[in-house]
């Protein structure tokens, strides 16, 4: 065999399975829009997705209660995380000396590794008792929230403080030379300068609430309702899927499925935004 | 008197005790899951625990042999299939790829693929590797699975890490006359090894800790796995089973110091290893 023709046919074969991987994602994609179109049609796409009424023995399939759930949660979870996750980048970027940074930097990175479960496990052991002493089950949105929100800081720090490090150094300068202190430099110079960065960051971590599911059916006590107050039990879509995927019969299969489609749009959407976003962070980056 | 209380520097004062704040609660989330894992975890741990199978029962006796098996068979039979698709979809984008609409579907592709949550993956699988391809619950579909999952992740750090080696290697070994398979080959690929490496280790801690996507699709098995289409039961989701259906925290908290531990020193191996090719790519003149 020639060497030209090796180097042809190793072109391909890379070629081959950058292709693939388009090909998994495609199946997948189609895969369950396939098998949740059965129950759409069935159901109807609005009464699907504003329905209130989730029992598959009665064939009645309203995903409302889970749509209220899953945002619920998320928003709780961005409601700690954001204020927590912002401060603690400014802290990695502007303030902390280079000692301390040494110590958080590596914290932030274990909290990324730790697994879903395990914050699922100590969410059910210490969350869930904890938010009990304030009333209800303690498996509630509440619990849920503060669960999530530990998850969702790593993503939301780690972007945020390279967003704040990408704004040029002479904006800093210009502002302190003009007799800014160092935090009004930081509140009215470097955070809107990185907002569309840190923006990315927060909408991905959101993304990444929205899509997680053991830590969340541990703590968040699954039952359908339409959740009130924090305290409340409720199950989210992600939930939805997990609980009842391993024993559902083919029609209510369909309308697992059709959760998961809308699950797919939902994240794919926060997805497209945190995109555009950083597009737009990394525009100012370059204009130094 | 107001204009005192909110005068710049009291701000700052009180801002910076936030910012401090902050990074305090991120340390002390950190800090309360692992201490409170390991006082729990620790006691329970020991050669008897990781040698013997779980006895089940609703206080599940036994330790972990079988499951640690299962989630070896598991781990290896992914990156098993995983490796060669992963790389060389790497090697694809970052040496061949022309800046067309198929490159920047490939990418789109991928991007997405690695925005969408486990559960669905797992759904996935359930519906068309465990249900349509009759592959049942297994460690085959649970590890199938896993490989469209972590296929982004493989892609993207191969892609960086052959993009990291300096131009001047390839055009080196180009004007010497070989083709471009043998530059990359010979050349390219030796010196983003490291990288590679790094991005497969990395691979292996993210499948550790999959839960979801495994619950619908490698079924729930404690015994011991003799082949790829038994059923079988990995670490993380052992955790899960264990609080969830047999109330045994005990046994739940040491099985979690097991996988923390592992995946922590997959983690530190990772960060080592990419803080040293890191060096080497930039210490080399290019």
């Amino acid at each position: 065999m020639s060497r030209y023709f090796i180097d042809k046919a190793s072109k391909n074969l890379v070629f081959l399975c950058a292709f693939a991987s388009i090909i998994i994602f495609l199946t997948i994609i189609v895969f369950i829009f396939k098998e949740g179109l059965p129950a759409f049609e069935r159901v109807g796409f609005f009464s699907f997705l504003f329905g209130t009424e989730w029992r598959p023995s009665l064939g009645q399939y309203g995903i409302l209660p889970m749509i209220v759930g899953s945002l619920y949660v998320t928003f709780g979870a961005l409601l700690i995380a954001v204020p927590l996750g912002i401060g603690c980048a400014v802290l990695l970027a502007e303030v902390a000396p280079f000692k301390v940074r040494t110590i958080l930097r590596p914290a932030v990175e274990l909290l990324v590794g730790i697994p879903s479960v395990i914050y699922g496990l100590v969410g059910l052991l210490l969350v869930v008792p904890l938010i009990r002493e304030i009333g209800g089950t303690g498996f509630s949105i509440a619990a849920a929230s503060i669960v999530l929100a530990a998850m969702i800081l790593p993503t939301i720090i780690s972007i945020s403080e390279d967003a704040i490090r990408a704004v040029p150094r002479g904006y800093k300068e210009g502002s302190l030379a003009i007799g800014a202190t160092h935090w009004q430099t930081i509140w009215h110079v470097l955070l809107p300068a990185a907002r569309s960065g840190i923006a990315a960051g927060i909408i991905l971590g959101m993304g990444r609430a929205i899509g997680e599911t053991m830590a969340m059916i541990m703590v968040i006590g699954n039952s359908v309702q339409m959740p009130v107050s924090p305290l409340d039990s409720a199950r989210t879509l992600t939930g939805n899927i997990a609980v009842e995927a391993t024993y559902a019969p083919p029609d209510h299969m369909s309308a697992l499925f059709a959760t998961g489609v809308v699950l797919l749009f939902l994240i794919m959407f926060l997805n497209s935004i945190a995109l555009v976003a950083l597009k737009r962070g990394g525009r100012l980056r370059h204009a130094r | 008197m107001l204009a005192k209380i909110t005068s710049a520097k009291n701000t700052q004062r009180a801002a910076m005790a936030f910012v401090w704040a902050s990074g305090a609660i991120t340390i002390l989330f950190l800090l309360t899951i692992i201490i409170y894992i390991f006082i729990k975890g620790v006691p329970g741990l020991g050669w008897d625990f990781l040698t013997t199978p779980p006895a089940g029962g609703i206080n599940a006796g036994g330790g972990i042999s079988t499951i640690i098996v299962s989630t070896i068979y598991l781990i290896a039979l992914t990156m098993g299939i995983l490796v060669v698709p992963g790389i060389g979809a790497g090697i694809y984008l970052a040496e061949y790829a022309p800046d067309n609409r198929l490159t920047r579907f490939i990418r789109y592709g991928i991007d997405t693929l690695a925005g969408i949550p486990s559960i669905v993956f797992g759904m996935f699988g359930l519906a068309l590797l465990v249900t349509a391809l009759n592959f049942n619950f297994s460690i085959l579909s649970g590890a199938l699975t896993l490989v469209c999952l972590l296929l982004p992740t493989m892609i993207r750090t191969t892609e960086e890490a052959i993009k990291a080696v300096p131009r001047g290697h390839r055009e080196g070994s180009l004007a010497l006359g070989a083709t471009k398979w043998q530059t990359i080959r010979h050349v390219v690929l030796p010196t983003a090894f490291p990288g590679v490496i790094t991005g497969i280790i990395l691979c292996i801690g993210r499948a550790l800790g999959e839960t979801a996507c495994l619950y619908l699709t490698i079924g729930n098995y404690t015994g011991m796995p003799t082949s790829l289409m038994d059923p079988g039961r990995p670490l993380s989701l052992h955790i899960y089973y264990l609080i969830m259906d047999s109330n045994a925290p005990q046994k739940a908290m040491a099985t979690a110091v097991v996988l923390i531990v592992t995946i922590f020193v997959i983690n530190a191996v990772t960060n080592w290893l990419s803080y040293r090719f890191q060096a080497k790519m930039k210490g080399k003149p290019s």
